[in-house]
């Protein structure tokens, strides 16, 4: 498999997935905004922070209400996490590599494509979002289960998962890391809202309903920290996600120092005690889990995308 | 929708579906009786649906266009347009003729050059041929073939005759959207595939890759056969990908290849390198190699050329085949044929006046009105003169091109060009087709049964490039021997 059409393919996964997860991200959030009462107006603030595109915001934004906050998130082309970016992004990777794909997946995704591009504009008032949200969430689904029931589970396949699975770890921990920001400044005086909060992102994370089955039905900070980050059967938690990017990396050939990244990410989830961790220390820790995934990233570009002359010369 | 064919028909063109008399032609019938069953309504659901399916199957080509490069919907037309298989093997039959001695032409310059030698090709025009690459002379490359992929556009007269109008030997495109017309074509009119014996036009890819197989330095199975794309802003990129898919290679771009200390070219893969067999390049000879051709050119791999010398690796079409593209060199096929192949030509050339002979200069210049002039190395539609349609001052400024360099430029008469129903909002009129089929040469020679038949949009119009406005339909190859006895 050629180096740039790895690339391309990781790419296409990462940016499916941060269309979806930005979509799940912007329901869920306009959701809870609907329900809380006047006196206390949701902090759109933190939800383009969120994303890590607060500079590219900041520069063009003012006010940080609803509509720029929206707007930034679903439609601006400025902003390389919008769901028009990624899925624009996301097809463009999958055109320059067509060849490798079943057809129907690169049918699908054209049409998801055409469909964001149609109607993203429309979406931003609040009575057509969650139609739109929600259609993007389900095409993104779609397109990942054709990927995987149509496309066979060869090195390609492996990229567009390491892809897909790296952006949903790296998504997990900024949307923790979002509560923990809210929390970090009163942590001492908990109150009801708290556990609003927690209900919000597990909510956003679609894992309310998985974290009562499998944790117990009233929703508590650190539990809820701990079955995101360590639950190891929650598909979109950090353990589990890059558990499925060890299975893809060990799958590839020359693995080894991209291996040994993963490894040592791995021990910094399973080593955590979330339970006696101050918000503080779960800010720090987050940053360290984010910067775990990022150099599983600069190994794997290393390795397989980055081949120089040099070495393709010399060896056969 | 009932069509009413005799106001429909026409005495100046040749229709290819109905004749003078306005009576279906017998490989159309089985088509227009369905046709005149469906409502006009229909008519249009049936193109919007096709028009829907071009864009969620993405078949695009790319336009440049106000500074930027825009992806544009594959134009097609429902109504396919017919042909009956007797005619068609006649075609057949004349493209391999002459695919046959542009070859043996291409090979004859690059070697003793007896066709100038012996007086039947001027030297002159060598000379400066823009498309003669002397980097190529004494080169043999495998089978001696150098054009192995050719796409030769044929028009019909007046009176139905085939006739070819020019050859390209570079890297001409068009074959995947002939595939797609297909495919689109079955999802439009699926029922009609029933009845009629339409010859399938899915093969291509096949064949393709076993021509470009036997190219290979190794012998074995399943030599490393890629596409060489200059990238996805190439207007034919669709068609770069497409085949790439089809045959199972790998699509690469110039920076994917490195030659090796070996003289081989290796691919950079997540295995690390890997030796390349053969390369269906898309990119022109000029781009290929920075190190023999244009020292700026970042599609290319240095070194190719060197590996391609050495016999180390394939390519198809081979550098330096460009020299029998030429619509200078064009006039001359009918002679090569006779020369090489001691035949009469089966198809002929469109009338052709060379502008660097005094004679049929002075010819061009006097009927500038009537004929049309092309430079002798653009393709596309650029670049030429329609006389009857120009303004004077356009005129004007042709004969000041062609007396400055009249090596650059033929005239040619305005041929008449055949019509084929068309969907036009609803209605049906005709509108100017030429054809496109693909040959392929290599230890044996394909012709694309039909091939991309190209349909100029705008009434009257005989411009039918899709980057200008044109269309495209499906082309079927009938055979109705069965239904006539019936």
């Amino acid at each position: 498999m050629l180096s740039r059409v790895a690339e391309r393919v990781y790419w296409m996964g990462r940016y499916l997935e941060r269309a979806e997860s930005t979509a799940r991200l912007v329901s869920a959030y306009s959701n809870e905004a609907m329900d809380l009462p006047r006196s206390r107006s949701p902090s759109w603030y933190s939800l383009a922070d969120i994303t890590g595109a607060s500079d590219a915001f900041a520069g063009h934004y003012k006010n940080y209400d609803e509509r720029n906050v929206i707007k930034f998130l679903l439609a601006d082309t400025f902003n390389p996490g919008s769901i028009l970016t990624s899925v624009r992004a996301a097809r463009e990777n999958a055109r320059t590599t067509r060849e490798l794909l079943p057809a129907e997946a690169w049918e699908n995704m054209n049409r998801l494509y055409l469909y964001v591009s149609e109607y993203v504009q429309k979406s931003l008032a609040r009575r057509h979002r969650f139609d739109f949200l929600h259609t993007v969430i389900f095409r993104c689904q779609q397109l990942s289960g054709l990927l995987d029931g149509t496309m066979s589970h060869d090195s390609a396949y492996d990229f567009v998962r390491l892809g897909q699975s790296l952006e949903r770890a790296d998504m997990t921990t900024r949307i923790v890391d979002s509560a923990v920001a809210i929390l970090l400044p009163q942590q001492d005086e908990s109150g009801e809202y708290d556990n609003v909060l927690w209900v919000n992102v597990l909510r956003s994370l679609s894992a309310l309903q998985m974290y009562r089955q499998h944790v117990h039905p009233r929703v508590v900070g650190h539990d809820a920290v701990r079955f995101l980050l360590q639950d190891h059967y929650f598909p979109r938690s950090v353990a589990y996600n890059i558990a499925v990017a060890e299975s893809c990396v060990k799958a590839l050939p020359r693995s080894d120092a991209p291996l040994l990244r993963v490894g040592r990410l791995q021990r910094r989830i399973n080593e955590a005690q979330p339970r006696e961790m101050r918000m503080e220390d779960l800010h720090a820790y987050i940053d360290t889990l984010q910067g775990g995934i990022g150099a599983i990233h600069e190994q794997a570009a290393e390795v397989w995308f980055r081949i120089q002359p040099e070495t393709a010369v010399s060896a056969d | 929708m009932a069509v009413d064919w005799q106001a429909y028909r026409n005495q100046d063109f040749y229709d290819e579906l109905v004749d003078s008399r306005g009576r279906i032609r017998a490989p159309a019938r089985e088509l227009m009786t369905y046709l005149d069953s469906l409502s006009t309504e229909e008519i249009r659901e049936r193109q919007r649906a096709a028009d829907l399916a071009i864009l969620e199957m993405g078949i695009t080509f790319t336009v440049y266009s106000e500074g930027e490069n825009i992806d544009r919907s594959w134009p097609y037309d429902i109504i396919p347009r017919i042909i009956d298989a007797a005619t068609w093997n006649e075609v057949d039959a004349g493209l391999r003729q002459r695919v046959k001695a542009l070859n043996l032409f291409i090979a004859d310059i690059y070697g003793e050059q007896a066709v100038i030698g012996d007086g039947v090709f001027p030297r002159a025009l060598l000379d400066n041929s823009a498309n003669f690459r002397p980097e190529c002379v004494g080169i043999k490359p495998p089978q001696g073939v150098w054009a192995h992929i050719c796409g030769s556009d044929l028009i019909r007269d007046h009176q139905g005759r085939f006739m070819v109008l020019e050859d390209n030997l570079r890297v001409p495109s068009g074959v995947s959207y002939m595939m797609e017309n297909r495919v689109l074509t079955k999802r439009v009119f699926g029922e009609l595939f029933e009845n009629t014996s339409i010859q399938p036009v899915g093969n291509y890819p096949t064949r393709l890759f076993d021509m470009l197989a036997a190219l290979s330095p190794r012998p074995m199975d399943y030599p490393e056969v890629v596409v060489l794309t200059p990238g996805i802003y190439n207007s034919a990129y669709f068609e770069h990908s497409f085949l790439a898919q089809h045959m199972g290679a790998e699509l690469v771009e110039g920076k994917d290849l490195v030659v090796g200390g070996d003289d081989c070219v290796y691919m950079r893969t997540i295995d690390g390198p890997r030796r390349v067999d053969v390369i269906y390049r898309r990119i022109d000879d000029l781009f290929l190699d920075p190190e023999v051709f244009r020292k700026d050119s970042v599609l290319g791999v240095p070194g190719l050329m060197r590996a391609w010398s050495k016999g180390n690796v394939g390519l198809a079409n081979a550098p330096g085949a460009g020299v029998a593209d030429d619509k200078v060199v064009y006039a001359f096929v009918p002679d090569f044929i006779r020369y090489y192949l001691g035949e009469e030509p089966i198809l002929p050339n469109v009338p052709t006046y060379r502008c660097y002979l005094d004679d049929e200069r002075d010819y061009v210049l006097e009927h500038l009105d009537e004929l049309v002039v092309k430079p002798a190395n653009e393709s596309g539609g650029y670049g030429m003169l329609i006389g009857p349609s120009a303004t004077k001052k356009d005129r004007n400024a042709f004969a000041r091109l062609i007396r400055k360099d009249p090596r650059n430029y033929i005239g040619q008469p305005l041929v008449r060009l055949s019509t084929v129903p068309t969907v036009t909002d609803g209605q049906v009129e005709p509108r100017h087709v030429d054809l496109r089929p693909f040959i392929l040469q290599g230890d044996d020679m394909y012709v694309t049964p039909g091939g991309l038949t190209r349909v100029a949009l705008r009434r009257g119009s005989t411009v039918v490039n899709s980057s200008q406005g044109g269309g495209s339909k499906d082309t079927w190859i009938v055979d109705d021997s069965r239904k006539d006895t019936s």
